[in-house]
């Protein structure tokens, strides 16, 4: 048995600590989180140019046929650095579900772009009375003509607001929360009556909800079979649990790191406040969690690109739930432990404190999790 | 044993409940109760209102102006207050530099300063925490020289809460470096308007701007401003402190706030149903509310022992913790109520006269800055670590 990543895994893991390391200082951030497109369009640019958004995809797009394990190197990085760029949704679940369901002209028509970087996609699975039930589909497609006509309202689509091409669920069949029905639509961002309502998100990046006016679209436009979309979006988005793992770890560590450093420094009652032996145990507390955590991450990465089974779906489920426990415990210790100065914006921890919270809120939060895990118990 | 009011005190509740009927504004009202800020106005209005009724200052003696409440009652009026969404009195003023100037101030100081604070002329703030003292808070740097009728102040202080509405300031001053720490502190009243002084707006992790820092740069300040003896501003400190703490544990508003949770776990959805009929999530509803029980009960057990003539002890320093603990459970509860619309930061939803649609619910924009926000509460006020240690020295004899 051996935890290690291998010389290229690495590697790659180093590239990307390198690039996030030069081009990503906290001051910088909070710049591109300002910004109209609320990231850099510079350092997508580079991940793209070093490779590293083709990194889940076959040779010939020009990526490494990278698995849960590349994947996560490259999001605890960008987890590291708070990075804010839309990998997860763009590459991870984009890129994922066009991979999986997309005939070959789809997949030609999207895939290069998206592992280049050239092209954006987001992804619009919740609704505003999902909660994290991504089979409670309201939002209608009927039959017209030829295509489809899309009429309903996608929730807190994050990258939505920038995205080139929109993967957005919808049924086609069957009563809301039925898992027959639903299925798959590439929804180009300036298709007639789509409308989005953009925001900024408490942990710095944007999102939009989508609102489906009658949308138009041609055959061309389903995503694999009619109906059985429902399958592939659970797959897909246990890929992007792992990878949201990875993020988390990287984002648990920096903040772990910044409060062992926090308790070395600051001195009160005439001694580093480390001393104390309350605080003592709660930094081995963290420490603790973040280990757990990053057990779970490597989990499921494990098994993010194995063929689907009950064991990968407990797999993932847990590993989501141990990563929201986990963060929230780091994140409030953590700025418990700070004092005044965790709670300030111009201090990153609060800023990595609030990307862990929000990362509980993405893709079904640790309670939802407990649900999925306790349904599956053997 | 008798749980009970009594039938004064039954007919004090009334008397509470109808003024607030009658006097609190509808506006205000909406807004505590949906966490939205409040402006600097909508306090002063309140403030106006409670003047003229004669009960702003709960903690004063009457021959102040003050209502000389008994414990009880003004433990009815904090939660019938919560209740209604009656915003709490910034309490720099009337709750803390008060009571120290009425007990230890000159006549002059009275005279001079308690009229100012009922009519709401005066807007104090807090000058304790610097940079360097936090939870410990003797080791304070900021420096006070006597030079002829003057001090000269230099130093800063932080963590100044809405600081950059005050005039005045309360500050712990270090007049004396020769002896032990506790023991070189003065208690001084700062007009803000003084040459020298510059507040720096300091912005929370929720984008707010509660907090401040205060600097002080060869600040004179008459020497008729000491409260108390010089190098004695040590008790002083200790004294309001005691008043910081009661009402820090928020039962009222620990109340008030999980209302507020069930009736948004009752209009989010979850798999077609109200979330609040979801097993595991009225559950952890019911849990926090089983706690806030207890503690409203330990809290009620406090007010009548100091009823009865006894001084709140540690025991408020454990009703501290725990209060703070409800509450932030009940933010956090809020938060994941709202499923994956905790994310978005909808800023423009969270002014009370927002007219456009709502994201997802009316009361959604301030629940997740409002769980950031609130993790200060096991911070001020002294930290809920220091509150442990206080404890464990002063009941435990550890």
């Amino acid at each position: 048995m051996d935890f290690r990543l291998n010389e290229e895994q690495q590697m790659l893991q180093d590239t990307v600590a390198r690039l996030v390391r030069g081009e990503y200082s906290f001051e910088k951030r909070l710049e591109y989180s300002e910004s109209e497109l609320g990231f850099s369009a510079d350092f997508w640019k580079q991940l793209g140019g070093l490779g590293l958004t083709a990194v889940p995809f076959p040779e010939e797009l020009g990526g490494f046929g990278g698995t849960g394990v590349e994947v996560q190197s490259v999001m605890t990085e960008l987890g590291r650095g708070l990075c804010i760029e839309p990998y997860l949704q763009s590459v991870v679940l984009g890129g994922g579900l066009i991979s999986q369901a997309g005939n070959s002209e789809q997949q030609e028509q999207w895939l290069g772009g998206i592992a280049s970087g050239e092209v954006r996609a987001a992804v619009g699975l919740q609704e505003p009375q999902s909660f994290y039930n991504l089979n409670d589909v309201e939002t209608r497609a009927e039959k017209s003509g030829e295509g489809y006509t899309l009429h309903g309202r996608k929730a807190v689509v994050i990258g939505g607001h920038c995205a080139d091409v929109l993967v957005v669920s919808a049924r086609t069949s069957g009563d809301s929360r039925d898992a027959e029905g639903i299925s798959l639509f590439l929804v180009p961002a300036d298709a007639e009556g789509l409308e989005r309502r953009t925001y900024p998100t408490i942990d710095g990046s944007k999102g939009c909800d989508l609102v489906l006016n009658d949308v138009k679209l041609g055959p061309d436009a389903l995503l694999g079979e009619e109906g059985k979309a429902a399958d592939v979006i659970e797959y897909q988005t246990g890929r992007a649990i792992s990878a949201l793992c990875g993020e988390a770890v990287g984002a648990m560590e920096v903040a772990c790191d910044l409060t062992l450093d926090y308790l070395k420094q600051r001195k009160q009652f005439g001694v580093p406040i480390g001393k104390f032996q309350v605080l003592q145990h709660r930094m081995v507390d963290m420490m603790s969690e973040l280990e757990q955590a990053r057990s779970m991450a490597i989990l499921a990465a494990s098994v993010a690109d194995e063929p689907q089974s009950d064991e990968r779906r407990r797999i993932l489920a847990a590993a989501k739930n141990v990563i929201g426990r986990s963060g929230q415990f780091i994140s409030e210790q953590g700025i418990q432990s700070h004092g005044g100065i965790g709670m300030t914006w111009e201090y990153n921890f609060a800023h990595y404190a609030k990307r862990l919270i929000m990362i509980n809120h993405q893709l079904g939060d640790d309670d939802f999790h407990l649900e999925r895990y306790a349904a599956l118990l053997q | 044993m008798n749980l009970n009011y009594t039938a004064e005190e039954l007919a004090f509740r009334d008397e509470v409940r109808a003024f607030l009927d009658e006097k609190l504004p509808a506006d205000i009202a909406a807004k505590v109760k949906g966490f939205r800020r409040l402006s600097k106005e909508d306090h002063q209005r309140w403030q106006k209102i409670l003047n003229e009724q004669g009960w702003y200052a709960t903690h004063w003696p009457e021959e102040y102006g003050g209502v000389n409440w008994s414990p009880v009652q003004k433990h009815i009026w904090d939660e019938e207050s919560s209740r209604y969404g009656a915003p709490r009195s910034v309490p720099f003023g009337v709750n803390m530099v008060a009571p120290v100037i009425i007990k230890f101030g000159t006549e002059e100081q009275k005279q001079r300063y308690l009229p100012r604070i009922l009519s709401g002329e005066d807007w104090w703030c807090q000058g304790y925490s610097e940079p360097g003292a936090g939870s410990d808070l003797a080791s304070l740097k900021t420096r006070a020289v006597r030079d002829g009728d003057h001090y000269i102040v230099n130093g800063q202080k932080t963590w100044t809460t809405l600081g950059q509405h005050a005039n005045m300031i309360f500050c712990l001053v270090r007049t004396n470096t020769e002896v032990k720490a506790q023991e070189g502190i003065s208690f001084l009243l700062i007009d803000m308007d003084t040459p020298g002084i510059t507040v720096r707006p300091i912005i929370t992790l929720d984008g707010e701007h509660e907090v401040n820092e205060v600097f002080f740069e060869d600040v004179k300040v008459p020497v008729e401003n000491l409260v108390g003896e010089e190098d004695k501003g040590w008790t002083y400190a200790k004294y309001l402190l005691t008043y910081e703490r009661t009402g820090l544990a928020g039962i009222g508003i620990s109340k008030a706030a999980l209302q507020h949770l069930k009736e948004l776990a009752t209009r989010r959805i979850k798999n077609g149903r109200p979330l609040i009929e979801d097993a595991s999530f009225s559950q952890r509803i019911a849990r926090v509310e089983i706690d806030l029980m207890a503690a409203g009960i330990s809290n009620l057990r406090i007010i009548a022992s100091v009823e009865g003539g006894g001084m709140p002890g540690a025991e408020s320093s454990m009703l501290k913790v725990r209060g703070t603990e409800i509450r932030q459970t009940i933010n956090d509860l809020a938060r994941r109520a709202l499923g994956p619309y905790a994310i978005p930061f909808v800023e423009e939803e969270m002014d009370l006269d927002y007219d456009g649609d709502f994201l997802s619910d009316e009361n959604a924009a301030p629940v997740t800055p409002q769980y950031f926000n609130n993790r200060k509460l096991s911070i001020f006020g002294g930290s809920n670590e220091i509150q442990k240690n206080i404890v464990s020295k002063m009941i435990l004899g550890l």
